[in-house]
């Protein structure tokens, strides 16, 4: 008995040594490409070209000008492209997931359906810009703000279905007979038992949308021929051809977006 | 007069799945106002499915169902004055025990004073006053249970349907609520529809029970009723223990198994008529002899123990004989199987021990002898059609028949093919039968084994063999060909 429990704690002291051993490349990898990068973008945003400590760039962006403009219109652009992949995306979800689980039978189409809609995230977000651009050319319809709201929901619509579809398919069907049974019509049930039992895959959907489009920068540059700016597109220009002088205000609109995206990410998690 | 009384009505009620496979065939059922009815099966014998045509989440193919006398087929569950209670409860995760409650009653405008009131008296009948702001899931499965009887009484359903609502408590449990349950039925005067495959509880519980199989209503009965004047061999079996063997009718009250003739109570069947024959272990008298019953000791020496022991009924009844083969202590009673001479087995429940071994006497009171007519004779009837290269084709496969069966038809005829119970030889391979199926449902008969194998077309075949099988078993199914026996078929009237 003793010697048993003697082997088994000296193989779990093994396990420890090895799991250490097995993180260290990851670690070395947070810490030089995330933790200390941050840390510069702390340190530039905080400093003047010659390195003293300065409030200027965060007061500059605060005094209004294209910086807080960009930010704001980047802001409304996130807002509609998550409303139209969620009230896209909701009914795909809804349908799919409901369709498995009441008939056994279609659970293959289903499955290739899900699969159709995922399909596009498997191909790199650029390229399949490129080929919108493409398509858009073709169409002769002008790029612009419509044509960038096609590409974003486009690109991102995957990323609303995925986890409310997830969410829904764990949903006992039960619930929807009990709520039938209790005297609810389909849109009764649906408002008082489908939706707040899907609001976190609802929450993450919008947060993979909302987030990355707010962002986003080469997609509104290929879908806007440059005539649109987004947030993103100001950060990049910053670190740009237009030179090393700008650091310290990108750096700082860095961290501005850094803060907000920290914020909704930390808010949307208090939701749930 | 009846209809008047009756709150329910299902009239011929059958369902097909898109497979093709029935749940329900010409389910037909009446139930009383106010009455407790359990709907009782085993598992895949249609009484869910039953249930949910009544509910509304499921439509029968065919056949009506009427509430108070109204057509109620094709009402969508949500206007159907009826609540369930589901098996795995359905308490919706995202609500309080409160506002589970309060589902019903906040659909329809109601007074949120009212609903109040409601929602706490429903919760008081139930015993879970405390919990109204609980969170469903930090509840066991027993309170879980109880909300889910709240939730669905509060909306004073004129109808309450149940639905294995105590399959997942545990036994101590289980029993506590089936008192609940029924104190709960007096109290509140709803009709109650029970659905279980626990045959104590069915019995324990209602006022009529309903035993089902294979889709079909088997017995409509008080629980004495069915308890005792099963109506066939699946009652009997599935009701509490029974030895059941095959027989037949002499004439009227007489009746011969086990070799010999008994008096009973029954009439009408008729003269040589082959039936079933039910005794219940707790209908056996026993009692020891001290000579050894194989070897078939004198008349008057075990008629000299029989007299000697007056815990016996006194009389001119048939008695036999036979050595205890096992004797296990059942907390109350002991239950004895003994075997008999000629090769049959009795189970016999007594309150006193009669050790392995020991040699036995038994008898049984006409009035306890359960006479049924016999569902089957000694035939699987099936249609077939002879095949261009003799042999014939049925149940999904070409069997070889001997020459002289084959002689009287043509290639393409369809026959009535014969295949006798005892002969149909099982194979513990399958792939060493020509067909290959499963042990679908067991019958012990005293000295042989009734089995029902179903092939994997759903087609059933009845087997007699003394080999011992389990329920699910794969098997592989042969038929010796001098045994299929061919006819013309029966003229179509």
């Amino acid at each position: 008995m003793y010697h048993s429990t003697k082997t088994t704690r000296t193989t779990m002291k093994n396990e420890i040594t090895i799991g250490r051993t097995a993180v260290t490349p990851y670690m070395l990898f947070l810490l030089v490409l995330v933790l200390i990068p941050l840390g510069l973008v702390v340190y530039y945003s905080f400093t003047d070209t010659e390195g003293g400590f300065t409030f200027a760039h965060f007061l500059q962006f605060m005094q209004g000008g294209e910086a807080l403009n960009t930010f704001l219109y980047s802001f409304f652009i996130a807002l509609v492209t998550t409303a139209i992949c969620l009230l896209l995306g909701y009914p795909a979800a809804y349908f799919l997931s409901i369709r498995v689980a009441n008939n056994p039978p279609e659970k293959r189409l289903a499955e290739v359906m899900i699969i159709l809609y995922i399909v596009p995230m498997w191909i790199n977000c650029l390229l399949r810009t490129l080929a919108t651009v493409e398509l858009f050319n073709i169409l002769s319809i002008p790029l612009g703000e419509g044509a960038l709201l096609f590409g974003l929901c486009y690109d991102y619509l995957p990323f609303m279905i995925y986890p409310i579809y997830t969410d829904l398919l764990k949903m006992d069907m039960s619930l929807l007979e009990a709520s039938a049974d209790l005297g609810a019509n389909r849109w009764q049930s649906f408002w008082k038992v489908v939706v707040p039992l899907s609001k976190r895959g609802i929450y993450s959907g919008i947060v993979m949308v909302f987030l990355p489009t707010l962002s986003t920068f080469a997609i509104s540059e290929l879908l806007t021929h440059n005539k649109i700016t987004l947030f993103g597109s100001l950060i990049q220009r910053c670190f740009g051809e237009g030179g090393i002088l700008m650091w310290n205000y990108g750096a700082a609109l860095s961290m501005i977006m850094f803060v907000v995206v920290f914020l909704l990410e930390h808010f949307s998690h208090d939701e749930e | 007069m009846k209809q008047t009384q009756s709150i329910i009505e299902v009239e011929h009620v059958s369902k097909q799945f898109e497979d093709g496979k029935f749940a329900l065939q010409d389910v037909s059922l009446s139930v009383q106002k106010g009455e407790f009815v359990t709907i009782l099966g085993p598992s895949g014998c249609g009484k869910t499915t039953l249930l949910r045509c009544i509910a509304g989440f499921q439509n029968p193919t065919t056949g009506s169902i009427l509430l108070s006398g109204k057509e109620l087929t094709d009402t969508p569950p949500n206007k159907r004055p009826v609540n369930t209670v589901f098996q795995k409860y359905a308490l919706f995760p995202h609500l309080n025990v409160y506002n589970n409650v309060a589902f019903g009653l906040k659909l329809k405008s109601i007074d949120a004073d009212q609903i109040e009131k409601r929602v706490k008296r429903a919760l008081k009948t139930v015993g879970m006053t405390d919990y109204e702001s609980r969170d469903v899931n930090s509840l066991s499965g027993g309170q879980q249970q109880r909300v889910a009887i709240a939730r669905a009484i509060v909306n004073q359903p004129e109808v309450l349907l149940l639905d294995e609502p105590l399959a997942a408590l545990d036994l101590k449990m289980r029993k506590d609520m089936q008192l609940e349950l029924k104190e709960m039925h007096k109290k509140l005067g709803i009709t109650f529809i029970y659905v279980t495959h626990d045959q104590e509880e069915a019995l324990t519980l209602s006022d009529r029970v309903v035993v089902m199989n294979e889709g079909q209503i088997q017995q409509i009965g008080t629980p004495t009723d069915i308890y005792n004047e099963p109506q066939n061999c699946f009652v009997a079996d599935f009701i509490g223990e029974s030895n059941i063997l095959g027989g037949k009718m002499i004439c009227d009250r007489l009746v011969r198994f086990c070799d010999k003739e008994f008096e009973c109570i029954d009439e009408g069947f008729g003269e040589d008529t082959p039936v079933d024959i039910v005794i219940r272990p707790e209908d056996i008298y026993i009692w020891e002899t001290r000579n050894n019953a194989g070897q078939v000791a004198s008349i008057e020496e075990q008629q000299q123990d029989y007299d000697l022991d007056d815990r016996i009924p006194k009389g001119n009844f048939t008695k036999w004989y036979g050595t205890v083969q096992s004797c296990i202590f059942k907390g109350v009673h002991y239950e004895m199987i003994v075997l008999t001479p000629d090769g049959y087995e009795f189970m016999v429940q007594d309150y006193h021990e009669f050790k392995a071994g020991t040699n036995v006497g038994m008898l049984v009171r006409p009035e306890d002898i359960q006479i049924m007519h016999k569902q089957h004779h000694k035939y699987n009837y099936f249609e077939g059609e002879i095949t261009k290269n003799g042999m014939v084709r049925f149940i999904g496969a070409e069997w070889e028949v001997s020459e002289d069966q084959l002689a009287q038809f043509n290639a393409g005829d369809i026959v009535q093919v014969l295949v006798p119970f005892r002969e149909i030889d099982l194979q513990d391979h399958e792939e060493e039968g020509v067909l290959s199926g499963e042990v679908h449902f067991i019958l012990y008969k005293g000295n042989h084994y009734h089995l029902t194998i179903r092939t994997n077309d759903g087609i059933d075949l009845i087997v007699n063999t003394t080999d011992v099988w389990d329920n699910g078993d794969r098997v592989g199914i042969k038929i010796p060909k001098e045994c299929i026996i061919l006819q013309k078929l029966p003229e179509q009237q």
